[in-house]
């Protein structure tokens, strides 16, 4: 779908994207990166809308530095910002950006109508838009991008500023995008964990440098772990320290999960289940300290711990710059934990 | 919440049955896909065009947008239609006043208009960022400058060239010589023309600096007006001291004097200039020179104003 080579972009004051290489797949990619990682920027090279200062790419075959007229009649864009005129109503505006894409009158109108319907903008797309709520808004910003069917669509972080629901519905339609229309999608956004439940491929970025780019499935695959919550007693007053000491003793390996601030975060030991062995020592051993156990429950990994997995261990070869932001995140926001928002890492500074 | 296995998923099978949450009912009926005609980047521009001028009517846009337009429209229309009536009626041996002359005379009004139609061709789509959506289709810069430049001229075309046609039909009503009206008409068509181009040039040009709609037509009626008004006046000082070439030369410093000094001079009108003398070779020269200047300078601020905006 797109291939990504050594793809540089320097803008006066900063550098945008570093000697970026990456290649991407049909399916749902995420793209993922803190604010200012390069995300928007790619995007708009991708479309041939700005020039690469160094490298090069190329979508769906064509080149982006001489072919984006080519590009932009297949693809799909969806702006990060707002871009609806207020006073025109869903169904005008898109029409008219079907016939931009080169659609003639009566297919765009069909077109039209079909695609705001599977967006699930009914009734209220004969209405100005000036008065539709950003989920409808965010809809209206997809039809526009999905109207004259294209092969791929770049979605710019099309969850922002949507709230929990209304973020959980648009994912669902982006994978919808894929799985029912058939149409790859490349999709940013700053939230790591959102990701994982639509994507089949995750890029992560960071100040225009490729951090990892793997399949979803690989993110989460690695060891299954146990989590386990013990209560203290009188000859343990600290029994979650004494069960972990005593687990590496028997020759488990186990951590304390770096969701700090997360309820029962203190309490939590993430064990190893690297076989089935595993659950019986943690059982014999919580027996033999006498102490009360609260659960245990097998646990798989997020995409977002992974990351703090190797910030850990140093060991997965993933930038470590990335981990203690994503931390911070995750105290922040106790009622998804999977969402960990990338804080921006060093001052990228905007630059008009 | 953990993800379904998606491996390679096939490409959209039509009447997929509907998704897994209740409203999803209705979307049952399957995406299609569309293998039609894509007409590229000449149709998108003349889409453009067709919808900017229509837009500049009010036309397609809602009901309270037609009212402005058409009622600067009626204005504009009327007197003409007077002229023609007192003409018919009075058996006149000659119209009261020229094909040119009317444009010029009604300058306000189609000051007016232009002031009220160049910020909505342009302002909308940069304040509220639509500009991007169309840069990340298939036209570039230049189709839609060119568009919109094409789509503002020929909307003040249609609004000047309407009422110097009624003059015409008029003139001819009246029996009068139907060589002479003929030529006029035809020369007044160009005088519209070239009004109109430069005119939407520089009213774009203005509107594009100035994102926010109130802001563009008062800067847009400045423009038009304050610098006529001066020309006017100080032409009116100089011939009082029987200075004519100087009336020629202030001529060049406002657009509505610059189309009247070339109509009088290679249209075949009369100026509304102090004296109403003609402009010399030199002065024929630096009008002439100056109106394809600020033509082409209008289009390539324009360009320029766009470069960053698709980013
Ligand atoms: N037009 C521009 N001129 C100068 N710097 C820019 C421009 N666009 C983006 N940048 C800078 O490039 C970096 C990447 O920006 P961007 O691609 O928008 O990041 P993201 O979309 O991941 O938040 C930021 O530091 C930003 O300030
Ligand atoms: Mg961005």
């Amino acid at each position: 779908m797109i291939a990504i080579e050594s793809l540089t972009k320097r803008y006066p004051r900063v550098t945008a994207l570093d000697r970026l290489t990456v290649g991407i797949t049909p399916g749902v990619t995420g793209l993922v990166g803190a604010n200012g990682a390069g995300k928007s920027t790619l995007i708009k090279i991708l479309l041939g809308l700005a020039p690469a200062t160094e490298g090069g790419a190329t979508v769906l075959g064509l080149d982006v530095a001489r072919e984006g007229s080519a590009i932009r009649e297949r693809v799909g864009y969806m702006p990060e910002h707002d871009c609806l005129p207020p006073d025109v109503s869903a169904t005008e505006f898109v029409v008219h950006m079907a016939r931009m894409s080169g659609l003639p009158f009566t297919s765009a109108r069909e077109r039209t109508a079909d695609t705001l319907r599977h967006v699930g903008l009914y009734e209220e797309r004969y209405r100005p838009m000036g008065g539709y709520s950003t989920g409808m808004k965010q809809r209206v910003k997809l039809a526009q991008a999905l109207v004259h069917d294209p092969k791929l669509v770049l979605l710019d972080e099309p969850t922002n500023g949507l709230d929990p629901v209304g973020r959980d519905e648009m994912l669902a339609l982006i994978r919808r995008v894929h799985t029912d229309f058939g149409i790859s999608v490349l999709v940013t956004s700053h939230l790591l964990g959102e990701l994982e439940r639509t994507c089949d491929h995750v890029v992560v970025i960071d100040g225009g440098k490729l951090l990892r780019a793997s399949s979803t499935a690989d993110f989460t695959k690695s060891t299954p772990s146990l989590a386990v919550e013990v209560t203290d007693t009188d000859a343990h007053p600290d029994g979650t320290e004494a069960l972990r000491s005593a687990l590496a003793a028997a020759g488990l390996s186990v951590q304390a999960p770096g969701t700090a601030g997360a309820p029962g975060a203190g309490h939590l030991l993430m064990v190893d289940a690297t076989d089935e062995s595993a659950y019986d020592t943690v059982r014999d051993t919580v027996i033999e300290l006498g102490l009360g156990l609260v659960r245990m429950e097998q646990h798989r990994h997020r995409i977002a711990e992974v990351f703090q997995a190797g910030d850990e261990s140093g060991a997965s070869g993933t930038d470590p710059a990335l981990a203690p932001a994503a931390g911070a995140g995750a105290a922040a926001a106790p009622a998804s934990a999977a969402d960990l928002a990338l804080q921006p890492q060093k001052g990228g500074g905007d630059v008009a | 919440m953990s993800p379904e296995p998606h491996a390679t998923t096939p490409v959209a099978t039509p009447g997929k049955p509907p998704g897994q949450r209740g409203e999803d009912v209705i979307h049952n009926i399957g995406y299609r896909n569309y293998d039609g005609p894509r007409l590229g980047r000449g149709y998108a521009r003349t889409s453009l065009f067709e919808q900017s001028l229509r837009g500049a009517y009010g036309l397609g846009r809602s009901a309270k947008s037609k009212v402005l337009p058409m009622l600067l429209f009626a204005v504009m229309c009327v007197p003409a239609a007077i002229v023609v009536a007192v003409t018919v009626f009075t058996k006149a041996k000659e119209m009261p006043v020229h094909y040119n002359e009317y444009v010029i005379l009604m300058q306000p009004v189609i000051g007016v208009y232009i002031a009220a139609m160049a910020p909505q061709a342009v302002s909308l789509d940069l304040r509220f960022r639509v500009v991007p959506l169309y840069f990340s289709r298939p036209i570039e810069r230049g189709d839609y400058v060119g568009a919109k430049y094409a789509a503002l001229s020929a909307a003040i075309f249609v609004f000047t060239a309407t009422s110097v046609l009624i003059l015409y039909v008029g003139a001819l009503l009246a029996k009068l010589d139907f060589g002479d009206e003929t030529k006029g008409f035809a020369l007044g068509l160009v005088c519209c023309l070239v009004f109109s181009v430069l005119h939407g040039g520089i009213a774009l040009t203005v509107a594009a600096a100035t994102p926010r709609r109130g802001f563009g037509v008062a800067a847009i009626i400045a423009v038009l007006t304050i610098p006529y008004m001066l020309v006017s006046a100080l032409q009116g000082i100089v011939a009082s001291q029987d200075n004519t070439s100087a009336i020629g030369w202030l001529g060049l410093a406002s657009p509505g004097s610059l189309v009247d000094g070339l109509q009088s001079k290679l249209l075949g009108g009369d100026n509304a200039f102090p004296r109403g003398e003609d402009l010399t070779a030199a002065q024929t020269s630096a009008y002439a020179l100056l109106t394809v200047v600020l033509i082409a300078g209008t289009y390539a601020l324009l360009l320029r104003r766009y470069r960053k905006a698709g980013l």
